[in-house]
This record gives C-alpha cells, sequence and structure tokens, in this order.
C-alpha cells in the first residue's frame, strides 16, 4: 500500500484536496457575485416601488415589469401545485411501492431520460398536446403544465434519492409495530425524507423560472399591459380560476426584449429585471431552505 | 351538512366560477409577428389603452413568419410583419378562409456601419456589397483592398444579422439577389446590439443593422452613403428614406389585418388609430414614417375593406412606396 506507507505524503494530499475545493467554491461563488454585482451596478438607477408596479412601455424610464412579475409567480404557482405533489408521489410510487420488475426499469430509464430533454421539445410537446389538442389556448394554464412537465422529472429523480437515503430500520420498525405501507410512508418515509424532496423542489422551480423558450413556443407575449382577473371575487363563490385562461408574460421574456432594443436605457431596464428574477428566485430558495431546517428539527432517531 | 359534502360544493363553485369568468378578454385585440415591427405596435398598443380604457391589446414575438402561422390559424387580430406575405402563407390564408389587408405602417432602413476610424471609405455601391457578402467571397475575400483597389491592404472584419431574422434577408435578396445568400465566415448575431459593439471596437470593421441601432448608437458609429439607382451616393436618414432616395436598402414594413376581426369596434378602432398616431409614434421609436399619403391610401384599404397584398407572394427590394399603393391587390399569388 503506498498511501499507507507515507503518512506524510498522505496528509500532504488531504491539504491539497482541500485547498482544491475552496478554490473551486471560491471561484463558483465569486462568479455568481461579479454576476449579480454586474447586474445590480446596471440595473440599480431603475430599481424603484415605479419599477414593480408600473407595465411595460416604449419609454425606457416609465416602463416597469408588473405584468411580468404577476405573469411569473402565476405560473409559477400552476407548476408547483402540478409537478411536486405529482413528482413526489411519484417518487414514493417507484420507491415505496412498485415491485422491482423490467417494467419499473423502463420508466425509471424514460424518466432519467426525459431530464435530460431540451426546453425547446417540451414547448413544442406542449404547442402540440395543450395548446392544440387540449385547446388549453395560450394560457397561464398552459404554461404552468409545460413547466410542470419539464421539472416532473427532476422532482421525482431528488424524491426517490431522498427515499434512498433513509436506512432500512425505520421501515422495518415500523412495520414492526404493526403499521401498514401507507402509514409507514406517511408517519416515517416522507417526514424524513422531507429535506432532501424540498431540496429537489428548489432545483426544479429555480430551473422553471428561468426557462424562456418553451414559454415563447406556447405563445407568451411580449407586451400586456393589463393583469389576469383576480383569484378572488367580491359575490361568490368568491374564488375564480379565470385567471389561469389569462394571456401572459414572463420576466426572462420581458427581460430578452428589453435587451435587444436599440435604445441603451432599456438595457438598464433589463438588469433592473434580472435583478428583480434574481430576488424572486434567492426567496423562493429561502422559503425551501427555511422549510427544510423545520422539517429537520423534528427528526428524532 | 357533512364535511364532505361542503368540500365537494365549494369544488364545484370554484369550477363556475372558472366558467363564469371565461369571457373574459372580449375586448382583446391579439397581435404576433417580427421583432422589427413590434416598437412601433408597442408604442401604438400604449397610446390606445390609455385612450381607450376598457379595450385590451397583446403583442407577442415570434417572428414574420411564425406571426403568419398564428394569423392564417386565426388565433391573431393582426400580424406584424417585416416582409410582404409568402406565397406559402397566402395559401395557407386561403385554406383556412382568412382574408387579410395589407398595411404599409412604416420604413425600415438598413444601414451600412464601419468604424469611426475609418476614414478611407467614403460611400460604397452595392456592387461593392456583392463583392463582400455573396456566397463566393467567403474565405476568400479578406482585405479591404480585394473589394477596392484604392482602399488599403486591411483585413477585413464583418459583422452581419442572424440567419433567421428578416433584416438578413432583406439585406441579401438586394445585395445579392437572391433571399439568404451569402457567405458565412462573418460574426452573426440575431441581437443587433451585439453588431453595434463589434463595429464600434474593430477599426477593420463593416457591419449591417437596422436603421434605429444606428441611430441610438450616432456617435460610435459612422454610416456609409450607399450609391442608389440614379448613382448618387446616400446616407440613411429620414428624410432620405421617406422620399425613397435612399435605395434600395430600405423597405417598407407591414401590419395584416384580419377582414373579420374588423367587424370587432375594438379592432377596427385599434387599426384607425395605428394609421393616424402612427407616424409621430414611428419617429419616436426611431424607425421612418410613410409619406402622409400613404396612411390616407391605407385608412382606405381600411374602410373599402380591400383584402389582398400588392406583391403577389414575392419580396422585392427598391420598390417605391408610391409605385406599391397604386398596385392592384390580390389573394391569388403570382407567378
Amino acid at each position: 500500500m503506498l498511501a499507507a506507507a507515507h503518512p506524510r505524503r498522505r496528509r500532504w494530499l488531504d491539504a491539497a484536496f482541500l485547498l482544491l475545493g475552496a478554490a473551486l467554491i471560491v471561484l463558483s461563488l465569486g462568479t455568481l457575485a461579479a454576476l449579480l454585482l454586474d447586474l445590480l451596478r446596471d440595473g440599480l438607477s431603475r430599481l424603484s416601488l415605479e419599477f414593480l408596479t408600473s407595465f411595460p412601455s416604449r419609454k425606457p424610464d416609465q416602463a416597469g415589469v408588473k405584468s411580468a412579475i404577476v405573469g411569473t409567480c402565476a405560473v409559477m404557482f400552476v407548476t408547483a401545485v402540478t409537478a411536486l405533489p405529482l413528482g413526489v408521489a411519484s417518487g414514493i410510487y417507484l420507491e415505496e411501492y412498485a415491485r422491482k420488475n423490467w417494467r419499473t426499469a423502463i420508466i425509471e430509464i424514460n424518466i432519467a431520460n426525459l431530464a435530460g430533454v431540451p426546453s425547446i421539445i417540451w414547448g413544442l410537446m406542449a404547442l402540440g398536446l395543450l395548446v392544440y389538442a387540449l385547446g388549453l389556448k395560450r394560457s397561464i394554464l398552459t404554461a404552468g403544465l409545460t413547466l410542470g412537465l419539464l421539472v416532473l422529472p427532476i422532482v421525482i429523480v431528488a424524491t426517490r434519492e431522498a427515499i434512498r437515503a433513509i436506512p432500512q430500520g425505520i421501515r422495518e420498525g415500523a412495520y414492526a409495530l404493526g403499521a401498514s405501507r401507507w402509514q409507514t410512508v406517511r408517519h416515517h418515509v416522507l417526514p424524513y425524507s422531507m429535506s432532501g424532496i424540498l431540496t429537489g423542489a428548489i432545483i426544479a422551480m429555480s430551473r422553471a423560472i428561468g426557462e424562456t423558450a418553451p414559454l415563447i413556443t406556447i405563445g407568451a407575449l411580449t407586451y400586456i399591459a393589463f393583469l389576469p382577473p383576480s383569484p378572488v371575487t367580491p359575490s361568490p363563490p368568491f374564488v375564480s380560476l379565470s385567471w389561469l385562461d389569462s394571456p401572459f408574460t414572463v420576466l426572462p421574456i420581458q427581460m430578452f426584449n428589453w435587451v435587444s432594443r436599440p435604445d441603451p436605457r432599456f438595457h438598464a431596464n433589463a438588469a433592473a429585471a434580472g435583478v428583480v428574477l434574481m430576488s424572486i428566485t434567492l426567496s423562493m430558495n429561502a422559503l425551501a431552505i427555511l422549510l427544510r431546517y423545520r422539517s429537520r428539527r423534528v427528526i428524532r432517531w | 351538512m357533512t364535511r364532505k359534502k361542503m368540500r365537494q360544493n365549494a369544488a364545484t363553485l370554484i369550477f363556475l366560477g372558472w366558467f363564469a369568468g371565461a369571457a373574459f378578454g372580449q375586448a382583446l385585440v391579439r397581435i404576433d409577428g417580427s421583432s422589427t415591427v413590434y416598437p412601433i405596435t408597442e408604442a401604438v398598443a400604449e397610446e390606445f389603452m390609455s385612450a381607450n380604457p376598457g379595450m385590451q391589446v397583446v403583442v407577442g414575438i415570434s417572428g414574420t413568419g411564425g406571426g403568419f402561422k398564428k394569423f392564417y390559424r386565426g388565433e391573431t387580430d393582426l400580424s406584424n410583419a417585416s416582409r410582404p406575405i409568402q406565397v406559402a402563407e397566402m395559401e395557407e390564408c386561403k385554406k383556412a378562409g382568412i382574408e387579410y389587408i395589407e398595411l404599409p405602417i412604416a420604413f425600415d432602413a438598413l444601414t451600412v456601419m464601419v468604424n469611426p476610424a475609418n476614414t478611407f471609405v467614403e460611400s460604397m455601391t452595392i456592387e461593392d456589397l456583392r463583392t463582400i457578402w455573396s456566397p463566393e467571397a467567403q474565405g476568400k475575400i479578406l482585405k479591404w483592398n480585394q473589394v477596392r483597389s484604392e482602399w488599403p491592404d486591411q483585413p477585413l472584419a464583418l459583422y452581419g444579422a442572424g440567419t433567421d431574422s428578416g433584416t438578413f434577408d432583406y439585406f441579401t435578396e438586394a445585395v445579392t439577389g437572391k433571399a439568404k445568400s451569402s457567405r458565412g465566415d462573418f460574426t452573426a448575431s440575431e441581437d443587433d446590439n451585439v453588431l453595434v459593439q463589434g463595429v464600434s471596437k474593430d477599426k477593420n470593421a463593416l457591419g449591417y443593422f437596422g436603421f434605429a441601432y444606428y441611430i441610438e448608437n450616432q456617435d460610435k458609429l459612422k454610416a456609409v452613403p450607399i450609391v442608389n439607382h440614379e448613382n448618387k451616393p446616400v446616407l440613411p436618414s429620414e428624410a432620405s428614406v421617406m422620399d425613397g432616395s435612399y435605395t434600395p436598402l430600405s423597405r417598407p414594413i407591414f401590419i395584416y389585418v384580419n377582414r373579420k376581426s374588423l367587424d370587432r369596434p375594438e379592432v377596427r378602432k385599434f387599426v384607425e388609430f395605428y394609421l393616424k398616431e402612427g407616424p409621430a409614434l414611428t419617429r419616436e421609436v426611431r424607425y421612418v414614417p410613410l409619406p402622409a399619403g400613404a396612411y390616407k391610401a391605407a385608412m382606405e384599404r381600411v374602410a373599402k375593406g380591400q383584402i389582398g397584398t400588392a406583391y403577389g407572394g414575392h419580396s422585392e427590394t427598391g420598390l417605391h412606396i408610391d409605385e406599391l399603393l397604386k398596385r392592384p391587390l390580390s389573394t391569388e399569388p403570382r407567378k
């Protein structure tokens, strides 16, 4: 054993690896920080409450991201309520219920492959299936479902990884006490794997929020100066889902449009919209991290 | 009522609410198409909505071709187009029973640009441009003195529009005589701002892009006068584009209106608003408006509901706007 014969060399290798790891982290975080600083420097002058509450305009200093923020949030909401329950349920089924045979093997391979399908393909699929075949129009619902499908494999894979990390003894303990399979999942497997599942959810939603290509394919707009109808109505039934039918735009599309305008003042708007997009992503992540922290606290093995 | 029943009722009500709300979007004008025409339509939409509360306009960008696809599916009321409707699109419209009114609404001028440090280029002819940009020049015409012997022995750095853009189609058609026929060894970008950056930093550069990008960056770029059909070198400007002397690198851009949509008051009102307020707003977003008579003629087309195109399904370069407006309109492709 070469390594065992040279304890000093081993220690040196250890230190070198530590140094390399630290350098890589600094490099990647530094790049992110530089990008953020650059965005902030270009966009800070435009960031104001007015920018957040104005509709797009041909006048760069009056233009804002109101419709894009609302559009992004609405689409993300639909994506979250479709992809997360479906993805987690599929993950649980594949790990806890499905028999390990060739059929599940095929499903597993397919899910892994789906995670690698380029987003534009999902857009084309959604255009054919959701917009034309199912007649859902070019709406928030279509966009949310498209992105939901896009990130579904990520959620499934993350859920399975999280569940697999739970020691088999936990399950056996539950069964020994007479718990049914569902009770075991509900009271043990799911709570204990929650932090891993939430990490997967963060990754999935962060991927979805920046997507532009599939949304352009299904017909996201560029100029829209009104909001979808409110989900809450003053008269019974007090809840309305008509906002799902509404045309929409999202932040990345608004940014892209501004970047390509001739007037350089629009480029500052694009940077400011970038900062807004980053803040939404970061606050989404913060929420998930908070939930993860709380779910970890309750675990007592 | 049991809890379960209450829950069921709530779900039913929510669904009913959805369908009750489905009537939403009645006074909505739907527009899609070219990114070149977009800034003008956006400006008109903005003004129209503040002048007509309750009427809503939405504008998308999916390119001239993408816009026509939605148009002949009946998904949009207006289509922004940076080139006239093509034969295949005319046939699709006919198949779907869509009748369209062709309205030129502004000029777009392609501007040939060099670096401000370039002092030797005083003007260029279309032949010069053809020598540089034709497919045969690829890998061969690499120095300025290969274009004209009096120009210096310096490398030639080329910047041009991305191959998916209407700008590329128009420039190649005007210069080489065939749309999309171009050399491939140049810096191409769909984003004209990238080209502005490139030309402004490279003293050997030559590039072409939309007039509006030149106007916004005049301090960093030098426009090249183009020798026109009367053998006169002409710089692109509002005056020279409007009177037709900056040719063949200027072209009209269009909106196409679904005739059936005009029966809806919001669409008719929007189109009339477009033609009335268009000239001022066009100038504001740095495009060149048509001469006043052209808007009048277009207004007449709308009033009379004259359908069809003046181009017969083929793009043409160097066509004067007056000539274009006098031409008969047809929905039949010309051979």
